[in-house]
């Protein structure tokens, strides 16, 4: 049942809250144990937030338009009073003192939070083996990595744990995970929605976003959550998109590029995928191309200089001061360097070093200034694109889910992953995955849309024409 | 353009304050050397005349008016310290020994 239908029966009272979030919690307690999507699921929390809700059904109360939706969130989402570890033995029973903004929005849409999700140790990594208490494992294959960062959140849509999910995007942690579980994930435009509360990775690239089960949901999620926020000074003053009515206004008569040197960096399976996608709204009407993207692989190279240089200064709160782990030392600097050795795992220390390198004296000019300069000319050539374009279209990821272990030994083979999804961070703009049949190995390929700045209704409105062409 | 060193990670170690085992030492030394030489690319373009970009969009000063609003409750803020006393967070010894 998508969240669009639960809210409906919600509303009309002709289905109850309490019976839908017993049907998920049913479905964790048959499959979370094989797949660990949640670090914590908040079983007694969502049964009072579903009798409430039906509660205020009972008593003539509209809910909201989530009314009675199970969501799952990223654990690296506040939420007050509940642990939130962004899977870091540095955070292990932290209890923020206050939501993000993005909860508080969705409980009061009527949505169930159902559980804090399994994720990449602070959003570092594509997998979501990287998680201080062990990996999340793919719904369709549990050999397989579910993706990362936003793992957890894509195998528990996937799965049928919770009808929506958040996560976070800082280099495609929502676009990656989404493609690999067979998820709809949209990473928005920079801004649109608030990242207060979400804790911090690299935040000129952090944004959060919806993962759901269709495109329909997916837009009724970001409608909610989306839309200005005082207490986010980069939060853009201006209110939510209207999503779910353009779903069906079609795509006659738009111009789509796709981009081929991101089809070349992709197995043949998925680019197949990708072409068959690419005739599907051709045959709706668009008018598609090729077009050249001269800068697309720079920007790799240029993101995890820029993303590390921002999380090595994010990260330096954790100093075992103010909350989290504390080891003592004989003074203040040993309790630094002791604190930070035990609560961090190995990718966050590598990305930590490597950003600092990347920031310190030497070779400022040379590694984090010259990522600046080649984000200007990769947001360049994407606004030349976006001259000629309404939309883009390219892979998500280069391959289908991965073993659990096959890139753990190589951090550069992991990073590559992510070639495709960048370019969307590094220029602010909105991307989505949208689940678009299965590779050689039967498991799920996703492709990718991506929009100018606040683009977002026409980008939605491609996902359902792609949708749809699979229907 | 030299990669780095194993001095070098020492060295970024230090400044990260982060403590590394002579292990991690190694294995960071030839992991960093790695995603540096793929950075290569980016070190070595022309970028004459090219500005930089720290962030996505235009920034400019938001501000509010100067009038006191509610925040965190110190009480259930200093609950979730590692140390606490007298409504502030304790720390180890910052100076030396007192004379």
């Amino acid at each position: 049942m998508s969240a669009g239908e639960i809210a409906r029966d919600v509303r009309a009272g002709v289905r109850s809250a309490r019976d839908v979030v017993e049907e998920h919690l049913a479905a964790i307690a048959g499959r979370e144990d094989e797949l660990h999507a949640f670090n914590l699921v908040l079983v007694d929390e969502a049964r009072a937030t579903a009798d409430e809700v039906d509660r205020r059904v009972a008593a003539g109360e509209d809910p909201g338009p989530l009314a009675g939706v199970p969501v799952a969130l990223k654990d690296n989402l506040c939420t007050r009073g509940v642990p939130t570890t962004c899977s870091s033995r540095m955070l292990e029973g932290w209890r923020p003192p206050y939501d993000a903004t993005v909860v508080t929005r969705l409980s009061r849409a009527g949505a169930v939070i159902v559980g804090k999700t399994n994720m990449d140790e602070f959003a570092m990594g594509s997998s979501t083996e990287n998680s201080a208490f062990g990996p999340t494992r793919n719904p369709h294959d549990p050999s397989r990595v579910p993706g990362g960062s936003s793992g957890g959140s894509a195998a528990a849509v996937a799965a049928g744990f919770a009808a929506l999910a958040l996560g976070s995007d800082t280099g495609g942690s929502i676009r990656q995970p989404a493609a690999l579980c067979g998820v709809v994930g949209v990473k928005p435009t920079y801004g649109l929605v608030s990242r207060y509360g979400v804790v911090a990775f690299a935040s000129s690239l952090d944004q959060i976003g919806p993962l759901a089960a269709n495109v329909a949901d997916a837009a009724l999620a970001l409608e909610v959550i989306a839309g200005h926020d005082r207490a986010d000074s980069t939060s853009i003053p201006r209110p939510a998109p209207a999503l779910s009515d353009v779903l069906l206004d079609g795509v006659d008569g738009l111009r789509v590029g796709v981009v081929r040197e991101l089809v070349d960096a992709v197995d043949p399976d998925v680019g197949r995928r990708l072409a068959e996608a690419a005739g599907a709204l051709e045959a709706a009407g668009a008018k598609v191309d090729e077009v050249h993207l001269a800068t697309a692989s720079l920007g790799l190279s240029a993101y995890y200089l820029l993303a590390t240089a921002e999380a090595s200064s994010n990260l330096a709160r954790y100093d075992g001061v103010r909350y989290g782990l504390r080891v003592d030392g004989d003074d203040i600097t040993a309790m630094y360097g002791a604190t930070r050795a035990a609560g961090f795992g190995a990718e966050v220390k590598r990305r930590i070093m490597l950003g600092t390198y990347a920031l310190s004296a030497g070779y400022y000019d040379a590694y984090y200034g010259q990522a600046q300069r080649v984000r200007t000319l990769l947001i360049r050539d994407m606004e030349a694109a976006y001259a000629s374009y309404d939309l883009l279209l390219a892979p998500t990821t280069p391959t289908t889910a991965f073993e659990l272990g096959a890139k753990t030994a190589d951090p550069l083979t992991m990073y590559l992953s992510d070639v495709c999804t960048i370019p969307s961070n590094l220029a602010g703009h909105p991307a989505m995955s949208v689940p678009y049949g299965v590779g050689d190995d039967g498991l799920p390929i996703g492709v990718q849309l991506l929009a100018p700045a606040l683009g977002e209704a026409t980008m939605f409105r491609a996902a359902a024409a792609l949708e749809a062409s699979l229907a | 353009m030299a990669l780095i060193s194993r001095d070098d990670v020492a060295h970024v170690a230090r400044l990260a304050r982060l403590d590394l085992t002579e292990a991690e030492l190694d294995q960071f030394a030839g992991q960093l050397a790695a995603v540096l030489e793929h950075a290569a690319d980016v070190a070595a373009l022309d970028t004459a005349g090219v500005p930089p970009t720290a962030h996505p969009f235009e920034l400019v000063n938001v501000l509010r008016d100067d009038v006191a609003g509610p925040c965190l409750d110190r009480d259930e803020v200093l609950a979730m310290a590692p140390a606490a006393e007298d409504g502030r967070f304790r720390v180890p010894r910052i100076l030396g020994e007192a004379p």
